[in-house]
């Protein structure tokens, strides 16, 4: 009886050497991190020396003495904002176009997906460089049809919006997503539809938008989250600068910036806290919108 | 009527490639510009070159201050395997403790796992840098894969979960009959069971790790530790775009692997991203 119960006992501890590897992980790499980057956050940290308490100081500062910050959050909140509904204007207007059977499906679907799968490397980002550049092969473009445009990476109205653009062209991930909802959605109720004398256009708005819209919450909060912490495009473009005249200073390059070029880690802990909570914040705001918009079938 | 038809459809192909074309336009003619010879890259516009040259691929491969594009590979190739490995065993086991296993708290932990998800990398990576630093790990591919090893990438284990709940449980009750323990229905049931869920773990590591710039940046910082992708911006800061030709090479050639993965492995990645809303 007694070596029963041992046997019990070592066994209810099975499961737990399984989860021993993510259990270290998440104390080492999340847990203890989160929590120290949150101490970090209230104090003047330069790295070399010990952490000095300041209180809600870099809060502070951030947000009335750094006119940079302020900048870096306007870049990354018009970029988020133009970006992603674009994207998923795009992702959805093809998925729709690829669902109505015409074939090719498949050829297609990857295709379009190729950039997303690329988009986020420095290759393309050097790229995006020479394409919007004086010379690039966009502004050859506008001007056959006699636009003439000075170089997009060079201009600080411009730059932004060559990454934008760069966002945009990653439709084909949330494409994907859209594809594989529109196949969840019933036959039936077209062709009911149908029978009750509903044309194209009233079973799109009746019947395919209300029954993607989950699809769609999911797909923008997705990549709004993805779009908050981009990092790479405007690093590689502007030279880590976030230049010209910081019209490319993303919230996370001017963070790196701060942490890991001028070593004032605290502040840049504090940065990436407003961030945390900016991004909680809109994704609160999307999930508490949703059941005005989002249609759940019970 | 069927001609109508018809004639709809060809309509919706040419606009459908002619969306393609326009999209993969850029990296087309990054192809066609390194294939060009220099005195012809700005006046000779059109994708198909009228003459080509390897020359940008050999000189670009020379790579920067003696050192090659043959270790920038080796450097990142060596970074992606140990990753995949550390992402395939410890998702795995993690992920088969939570799919079939019952132990105590294992609700809690595994919303933890979920809250672990969707903490962003930013928040992270500054105590991080400080330890990895007091272990010192700089300059090192440590930081970058020890993590790996112990499944800190939730969405691997995540999608592993969704898999194995959706085998038989019959399988490890015949397996549990016949007296196997869990550590032999994980290595002899589940393991062999869930492979189509490592290739996807194998697939999406191998392209993440592969792009990613971030990490790299941040831990890999001596010249003959350099990445194929560290290589890259060291090689536009060095040459600025002066050497555009052998530039653009080595960019279209580091895209290559990445594309190679996707051609062999599409249907992986096409249902990954469906199934779970992985990027």
């Amino acid at each position: 009886m007694r070596t029963e119960a041992a046997r019990r006992r070592r066994e209810s501890l099975i499961p737990y050497l399984f989860l021993a590897p993510w259990l270290i992980g998440v104390l080492a790499f999340s847990a203890v991190p989160i929590f120290t980057s949150l101490y970090l956050s209230f104090t003047n940290y330069n790295f070399i020396g010990t952490p000095d308490w300041i209180g809600l100081r870099n809060y502070i500062t951030m947000f009335t003495d750094d006119p940079q910050y302020l900048q870096s959050l306007k870049v990354t909140l018009m970029y988020v904002f133009v970006a992603v509904p674009l994207e998923l204007a795009f992702a959805l207007g093809l998925a729709l176009l690829l669902n109505r059977g015409i074939g090719g499906l498949g050829i297609y679907r990857s295709l379009y997906y190729i950039p997303s799968l690329i988009g986020g490397s420095v290759a393309i980002a050097i790229l995006w460089r020479q394409v919007f550049g004086a010379e690039g092969i966009v502004n050859k473009t506008l001007g056959i049809f006699g636009i003439d445009m000075p170089s997009w990476i060079g201009t600080p109205s411009h730059a932004v919006w060559a990454l934008i653009l760069l966002k945009v062209w990653q439709f084909g991930s949330p494409m994907i997503i859209f594809l594989a909802g529109l196949k969840q959605i019933p036959n039936d109720f077209y062709e009911a539809s149908s029978l009750d004398g509903a044309g194209r256009w009233k079973q799109f708005t009746h019947i395919t938008v209300p029954m993607l819209t989950p699809i769609i919450l999911f797909n923008a909060i997705m990549q709004m989250i993805s779009a908050f912490q981009a990092f790479t495009p405007a690093y590689v473009i502007s030279d880590g600068t976030g230049g010209p005249v910081n019209s490319t200073l993303f919230y996370t390059l001017y963070l790196y910036q701060n942490g890991f070029g001028n070593f004032q880690m605290g502040y840049a802990s504090s940065m990436a806290w407003v961030l945390f909570i900016i991004i909680g914040i809109f994704t609160w705001l999307a999930f508490k919108s949703s059941n005005k918009w989002v249609h759940y079938d019970n | 009527m069927a001609l109508a038809i018809r004639y709809k459809k060809l309509v919706l192909h040419a606009l459908i490639i002619a969306g393609v074309v326009t999209m993969l336009y850029p990296v087309l003619w990054m192809l066609s510009t390194s294939l060009k010879p220099s005195d012809m890259m700005f006046t000779d516009y059109s994708l198909w070159p009228k003459k080509i040259t390897f020359d940008h691929y050999i000189n670009g491969w020379k790579g920067i201050s003696r050192i090659t594009f043959t270790t920038f590979y080796m450097n990142s190739l060596v970074l992606v395997f140990t990753a995949i490995i550390g992402n395939i065993v410890s998702c795995s086991l993690a992920a088969y403790a939570f799919g079939r296993l019952e132990f105590k708290g294992k609700k809690l932990m595994f919303s933890l796992m979920l809250i672990t998800m969707m903490i962003p990398l930013h928040v992270l990576v500054i105590p991080q840098y400080i330890m990895f630093n007091k272990l010192d790990w700089m300059n090192t591919i440590l930081p970058i894969v020890v993590p790996k090893f112990f499944a800190t990438e939730g969405f691997f284990v995540f999608l592993t979960i969704q898999f194995i709940r959706s085998l038989p449980r019959e399988l490890d009750q015949a397996a549990t009959v016949d007296g196997c323990g869990p550590i032999r229905i994980y290595t002899k049931v589940i393991l062999p069971l869930i492979v189509p869920a490592i290739v996807t773990t194998t697939i999406f590591t191998f392209i993440w790790t592969w792009n990613d710039f971030f990490s790299q940046l941040l831990y890999l910082t001596g010249q003959e530790k350099l990445t194929v992708t560290l290589a890259l911006r060291m090689f536009l800061d060095a040459m600025g775009d002066s050497a555009l030709g052998s530039l653009f090479a080595m960019s279209f050639l580091s895209i290559v692997p990445v594309f190679l993965m996707f051609l062999f492995f599409q249907r992986f990645i096409v249902e990954g991203i469906a199934t779970s809303g992985i990027k």
